[in-house]
């Protein structure tokens, strides 16, 4: 038994040494499998070429554009980028309700504005803030007329003291580099070469760090955004005023030792500047708006500080940001939860509408001779071609009290004179002529499904015995199915993002939350609440496609075959 | 991020275009995107001063956009991806104040840009207090008032703003405007708060419940349009016994079409219409726009203007030369909102305090409708 066993291990091995003969070869040489790899990777990128341009222009137009769009949901780098000094020295603040924060912060807040409104950016951080709360809009604009007043405290000062310090070339003596000053000495305007970029002198940010740092954002504003001679041009108040604080500051010791350009002036100033009358940055504030001495200002700063928000979304679903974290907004202004529900609530009527009235016209396409079928069609595509502005007016028209279908029910005598229906301006508006406006949508994936289903299966059913009822409802209706899951999904998803029509006959109870996110990207340019609504609408619609994905299963919808 | 840079580069590349275009013909552009509201303003603007001027620069050309009912969108937009494509854009003031504030619309100095008055007063003076913004160049003066239909409010037709929230004397309804601006202040003015007293009252939130409650009493009886054009439309059709709209709009339907409708000038509010210049225009278009709105802002061409349309010259220099109606000859001055027949009780849109409460006060009355 042993001797069988061994000898027929010893035939299995062998046997398996034959069948291993290494990878399978390609005429080339090397393993059949990289190779026929290779040859389809090959298939691939010439299938992708070919849709590139397709891809592309997708990707540029459509995919970027909603993402960038979508972005702006959550941005909100415009506090911290216009505000920087202010929102850090805010986390000093504990923020209580009552309270104010301390004098650094109010410092902070006039260095800030005063370059935010040089640079005309302090009126865009009012109109954001003014999202939030109410009058930040005219503050801001009020302090960026203000803030000038406040810094000519320490410029008359120096100035008083010597008219060395109202020359702009002075200043440049001392912060510009040397090369740099010969560089701008020979620069002409008028010359078209570009102005010789601005260098710090050596060593000179360690003396005076604060009005070097504020310099160079000085330097640059001239250079790039005014586009004037540097060398000729007066520094800002706001450079005095950081002038000042070295002069009290850290850097004493530093300045007495100066002895670069202007060191006797600047001696003279640093002997003088302790006798200086000083700036309560705080008092200059409040009294340039009250609202800057309370605290709701600085809560919305605080609470808009970081890079990214969750304000705009809170906002979409009717909630805002408070002390304790979100909470619902008062009754009285809450309106997004409503419109949400009404526009998915009033697409559902449409779409069901759509099937009620293009069910049997699709039946009718499908199942007429050619030739009526072909007219049939015509008439099925004519308001399709007509715009949609038209047949929207051209339904006020209607609809009106005083319109064609009340005084036809007048002269009927089905309604009274002075009881005429309300058609229009309400929710009943809306329906009729967004149902006519997409019914078309309804009936082309219906007919062509319709056309498939072959006359003989009815034929067949009622030669079987079956009723009318039972025949169509057992056997052509079952068949009709994908045509109107496709119809639905078609009707339904565009309808939940219409805004024309509704504006147009919804009047108040009829409009869609598509006419409130027009509303702010066109009127109140709130781009960032704007996209989380429309965020939301979409993220509505993915969440149905998928439910209905589940349920009905998106194979068995057909646009056709 | 990319598609930015993208559109940076490809803009920077039409920018070099145009300039070097620029160089070799003169500095001035030749041709300019000037957007206005359509309709029978734009033509006014077109006849009174745009045909003129190309008439005396034969080798520039214009191109109307009927963009301005969404301009401050579009403008930011057309912005934040750096290819401005305007040149001239009219705007209303509140939109100029707005496009100001958020650095879309570019600063000038009136005394250096626009013609002074023939008898030497400077534009400063001459527009006086309608240059509201530092952006703002003013055109006209228009006003939001009610029309109502003479045939359906018996013997008595109605003298005061009070009489729209009078559901007894005139039944029927009433088209007002989708939006609280206007609405607002009627409804505090006829609930008993003094003309003095609207806005501070409307800044608290008591004072907003106040107003809405009031317009609450005619809310079943009120069409809410949203375009200009809506109004004329249902006053013409029957469809409401008054309703706000612009001046101009009403006075094309009682003069031009002749419908049985007359004007209700009581506590009608005044409001501005003019040209802004979006910021960042390269020098050969800014230099063309500058020529352009010199020209087109003058004494003469803003009261020629007024033979075309209803609505008051901005310039005071202008007032005197409103003439007739190029059509149809009859006096234009008894049509002006600013006639002052017409003016006995009026409002000036209140800017700054819509400038703050516009979004507070538009959530709330958004919320109300939607109730």
């Amino acid at each position: 038994m042993s001797d069988v066993n061994t000898a027929t291990t010893a035939l299995d091995a062998e046997r398996a040494e034959k069948e291993y003969s290494g990878p399978m070869l390609a005429a080339d040489g090397t393993p059949l499998k990289r190779s026929l790899n290779r040859a389809l990777r090959r298939q691939k990128m010439r299938a992708l070429l070919l849709i590139a341009p397709l891809l592309i222009f997708v990707l540029v137009t459509f995919i970027a554009p909603i993402a960038d769009m979508l972005f702006r949901s959550v941005e909100n780098e415009i506090v911290q980028n216009t505000l920087p000094r202010t929102t850090k020295a805010l986390d000093q603040w504990s923020g209580e309700d009552g309270t104010t924060p301390d004098a650094p912060v109010y410092k902070a807040l006039y260095q800030d504005i005063y370059v935010a409104q040089e640079r005309k950016l302090h009126t865009r951080l009012g109109s954001r803030l003014n999202y939030e709360l109410t009058g930040a809009s005219s503050l801001f604009r009020k302090s960026g007329r203000g803030v000038d007043d406040i810094g000519e405290v320490y410029q008359d000062q120096f100035e008083d003291l010597n008219a060395f310090w109202k020359k702009g070339e002075n200043w440049n003596e001392i912060f510009g580099s040397d090369a740099w000053l010969a560089q701008i000495k020979d620069w002409k305007k008028a010359s078209g070469t570009p102005q010789p970029v601005f260098e710090m002198r050596d060593g000179i940010a360690g003396i005076f760090p604060q009005t070097a740092s504020y310099y160079l954002i000085f330097a640059d504003f001239v250079q790039t955004v005014d586009e004037d001679n540097l060398y000729k041009e007066d520094p800002w108040p706001l450079i005095y005023s950081a002038f000042y604080d070295d002069m009290a500051g850290d850097t004493a010791a530093a300045i007495a030792s100066y002895s670069g350009p202007g060191a006797t002036e600047i001696a003279e100033a640093a002997a003088a500047a302790p006798g200086f009358e000083t700036v309560d940055y705080k008092a200059a504030f409040v009294k340039i708006d009250k609202d800057w001495g309370a605290s709701p200002i600085w809560g919305t700063i605080r609470a808009y500080s970081p890079k990214f928000t969750s304000g705009y979304f809170l906002n979409a679903v009717d909630m805002q940001k408070s002390a304790d974290g979100p909470q619902l907004r008062p009754e009285n202004e809450r309106i997004y939860g409503t419109l949400f529900l009404r526009t998915l609530f009033m697409s559902v009527c449409i779409t069901l509408s759509c099937i009620l009235l293009g069910y049997p016209v699709g039946w009718i396409l499908a199942n007429l001779p050619a030739r009526s079928a072909n007219l049939l069609m015509i008439l099925v595509l004519l308001p399709f071609w007509t715009s949609l502005l038209v047949r929207t007016s051209a339904w006020k028209v209607m609809l009106q009290q005083q319109g064609v279908v009340n005084d036809t029910l007048v002269w009927l005598g089905v309604v009274a004179d002075d009881s005429r229906l309300a058609l229009i301006n309400n929710q009943t508006g809306t329906i009729i002529a967004m149902t006519h406006i997409l019914l078309p949508f309804m009936i082309l994936p219906l007919y062509s499904v319709m056309k498939t289903v072959p006359p003989s299966y009815l034929r067949a059913a009622k030669s079987l015995g079956a009723t009318n009822w039972t025949a169509f409802w057992r056997v052509y209706f079952p068949q009709s199915v994908p045509g109107i899951g496709a119809g639905s999904i078609l009707v339904f998803i565009l309808s939940i993002g219409y805004y024309i029509t509704p504006e147009i006959v919804g009047g108040t109870t009829g409009t869609f939350i598509s006419n409130r996110i027009a509303y702010h990207i066109s009127s109140s340019l709130n781009w960032g609440l704007a996209a989380a609504l429309g965020a939301i609408l979409l993220a509505v619609v993915l969440g149905l496609y998928y439910a209905y994905d589940k349920i009905v299963g998106i194979d068995n919808v057909k646009l056709g075959g | 991020m990319k598609f930015t840079t993208t559109l940076l580069a490809s803009s920077a590349i039409v920018g070099a275009g145009t300039l070097a275009f620029a160089d070799a013909h003169g500095n001035m552009a030749k041709e300019m995107t000037l957007v206005s509201w359509g309709g029978a303003y734009q033509s006014s603007q077109d006849k009174a001063y745009v045909q003129p001027y190309l008439g005396m620069n034969s080798d520039v050309s214009a191109v109307w956009d009927e963009s301005s009912a969404e301009a401050v969108a579009k403008l930011r937009a057309m912005n934040e991806a750096g290819n401005v494509t305007w040149d001239l854009v009219d705007v209303v003031a509140a939109d100029a104040i707005r496009l100001c504030d958020e650095g879309l619309a570019m600063e000038i100095d009136a005394d250096e840009v626009l013609a002074a008055a023939p008898d030497g007063t400077p534009a400063s003076e001459d527009f006086g207090d309608l240059l509201v913004s530092d952006c703002f160049i003013p055109q006209i003066v228009y006003s939001t008032t009610f029309g109502y239909r003479t045939d359906m409010v018996g013997d008595t037709p109605p003298t005061k703003i009070c009489d729209v929230f009078d559901l007894e004397a005139y039944p029927g309804k009433r088209a007002l405007e989708k939006r609280p601006i206007n609405n607002m202040e009627w409804a505090l003015l006829c609930d008993g708060v003094e003309k003095a007293d609207v806005y501070d009252v409307l800044a608290t939130p008591e004072g907003q419940e106040k107003a809405l409650a009031k317009l609450g009493t005619i809310k079943d009886s009120v069409i809410w349009w949203s375009a200009g054009a809506d109004t004329p439309q249902l006053l013409a059709d029957g469809e409401i016994v008054m309703g706000s709209t612009y001046n101009g709009r009403l006075f094309s339907v009682i003069e031009e079409q002749k419908q049985p409708v007359a004007m209700l000038w009581d506590a009608q509010v005044f409001d501005l219409d003019g040209w802004i210049i979006p910021a960042g225009l390269p020098a050969d278009r800014l230099a063309r726009v500058m020529d352009f709105v010199k020209f087109a802002t003058d004494t003469q061409r803003l009261a020629d203007q007024s033979q075309y349309i209803s609505y008051g010259p901005a310039r005071l220099s202008s007032a005197p030369m409103v003439g007739k109606h190029a059509d149809l000859g009859i006096d234009m001055a008894p049509h002006m909102p600013t006639d002052p027949k017409n003016a006995e009780n009026t409002f000036l849109y209140n800017y700054e305090f819509w400038a703050d409460y516009r979004d507070d006060i538009d959530a709330k009355f958004q919320a109300w409708l939607a109730q």
